[in-house]
């Protein structure tokens, strides 16, 4: 491939993806809805369109339409910088996820992720940790004792919880031997998924997720009893949308990447055994991938309505005392692992 | 110029404006927030001359750690507390002194060097050959490193049990 056809094949691709996300963000809002009122015993939405599907629509052309109110004791440009950096930050990281086989169309070559990078875990890592720089600033600059306290918060929980994932995401690397998210899929084949080979790790990794995500049981940053509404009480009308868009976008980015980690990406065990044809076998592959994400992203709504919100003490001892020695624990038996059966 | 030096330049001069602005700047939220685009531009750099594993490994400590924990003791000070941060000038000739002469040296350095050239080629991951290096050759300096790292935690972990009691 020359240079041109590179840009509009990775062009193509990065407008399916963003439109893939705006999507999938409309309808995990209604389905969290939806899903929470089950889980209380409600009804739920259900005016707006068949059974209430359109009901985020509807919100969004509220949030459109309101008054965006900027307080007269905010810092104006990083009030407004804020949720694009949280927005960026959310959008950006979905550029390494792979989500199927290298695939031939129109005598193309083509990879299903956006970019392929050879240390795209760290890529993702590095990503993550600037999205901490949104709720900072937005709780910086608004001006309100809410806001910062909700900022500050979120800066300590994420820094303690991203150590912990680093050495989670550790034992992924030493089994797959590369920082490639490609790769770290494909030494996953049969039965070798990390969740099944490292379970403690797996457990930390998706903990710390749900602390990086800033949900329920860790949703300390916004705690409305205590907080009103955390680091985003001073938004209003767009902006707030665009915190709320980069929520549940970082969901559906961290079930991409527990999927491509720990759950064997699209992988599906043994499937070539079954002799399908190359065509049926990528589609299958890749309804794979978006099944076991799917899965994950009810798992996330499913804890957010059955377990309590942790107090901020727990929280840090919870993440410094019992998260990370589990992570190292878990690197010295993958280790272990390595050393015994020459993984 | 080619496509190369455009890119070049363009990242040298983010970093080089934003580090104009960290030290200028009254405001110390503004200086840390324009030292965030100076660590980028760095990081762009290294991308450039085909060290991926440096460039991501920048941005991981020095932004999302290093400038976080600023922002966060800056934020704690500045607005709880009460106290407003300022940073002047000061020592305005003998700095000015310090700087020209270093320049020189640096200047003087760049220009009366040799540089060893050698046809440019396509980078290649630098992950496993640095991750080689630094668990052979340069284990013992690695693992000092460590040690000294460890020693200032324990020495911060020290001073902060001490105020408390």
């Amino acid at each position: 491939m020359n240079i041109t056809e590179i840009i509009v094949v990775s062009l193509i691709k990065i407008v399916l993806v963003i439109v893939m996300i705006l999507v999938a963000v409309i309808f995990l809002v209604y389905f969290e809805r939806r899903i929470s009122a089950w889980i209380q015993y409600r009804i739920g939405p259900n005016r707006v369109g068949w059974k209430g599907i359109l009901q985020t629509t509807a919100d969004v052309m509220k949030l459109l339409l309101k008054e965006d109110i900027v307080p007269s004791a905010s810092n104006k440009t990083l009030h407004t910088l804020a949720p694009i950096i949280a927005l960026f930050v959310a959008f950006s990281t979905y550029a390494v996820i792979p989500f199927g086989p290298d695939v031939t169309i129109f005598g193309y070559q083509v990879k299903l992720m956006v970019a392929d990078v050879n240390i795209g875990v760290l890529y993702v890592l590095a990503l993550t940790s600037l999205g901490v720089y949104g709720i900072t600033f937005a709780g910086y600059s608004s001006g309100s004792k809410y806001s910062l306290l909700g900022g500050i918060r979120s800066s300590a929980q994420m820094i303690s919880y991203e150590v912990s994932m680093g050495f989670s995401v550790a034992g992924v690397l030493l089994l797959s031997e590369s920082l490639n998210p490609q790769k770290i899929v494909l030494a996953q084949s049969g039965w070798m998924w990390n969740a099944i080979l490292q379970p403690i790790g797996f457990i930390t990794f998706v903990v710390s997720a749900f602390a990086e995500t800033n949900r329920l049981p860790f949703d300390l940053p916004e705690a409305e009893p205590e907080l009103v509404g955390g680091y985003h009480t001073e938004y209003s009308s767009m902006k707030f949308a665009g915190f709320f868009l980069a929520e549940y976008a970082n969901m559906i980015i961290a079930s991409a990447m527990i999927t491509t980690l720990y759950l064997g990406g699209w992988q599906i065990p043994y499937i070539d055994k079954l002799g399908l044809g190359v065509t049926l076998t990528t589609l299958l592959q890749v309804g794979a991938f978006f099944l076991k994400v799917i899965f994950l992203l009810f798992f996330f709504i499913w804890v957010r309505w059955s377990i309590p919100r942790f107090r901020y003490d727990q929280l840090m001892s919870l993440g410094w005392k019992v998260m990370f020695p589990l992570s190292i624990i878990n690197i010295i038996w993958v280790a272990c692992l390595i050393m015994i059966f020459n993984l | 110029m080619s496509l190369y030096d455009i890119i070049f330049y363009l990242f040298a001069a983010i970093t080089i404006l934003s580090g104009f602005i960290v030290v200028t700047s009254k405001n110390i939220v503004y200086s840390a927030f324009s030292l965030l685009f100076t660590f980028f531009g760095v990081a762009g750099i290294y991308v450039l001359l085909g060290a991926d594993f440096i460039a991501i490994v920048q941005i991981l400590v020095y932004v999302g750690g290093i400038l976080i924990l600023l922002l966060f003791g800056v934020m704690l000070t500045n607005k709880i507390t009460n106290v407003d941060i300022r940073t002047g000038t000061i020592h305005v000739l003998p700095g000015a002194v310090a700087v020209g002469v270093l320049m020189g040296l640096l200047l003087s350095a760049m220009v009366w060097t040799e540089w060893k050239t050698q046809p440019s080629e396509t980078p290649v991951t630098t992950t496993v050959t640095l991750g080689r290096l630094l668990i052979t050759d340069y284990i013992l300096i690695f693992e000092l490193l460590g040690i000294l790292l460890l020693i200032a935690l324990i020495g911060a972990a020290s001073i902060a049990r001490r105020e408390q009691e």
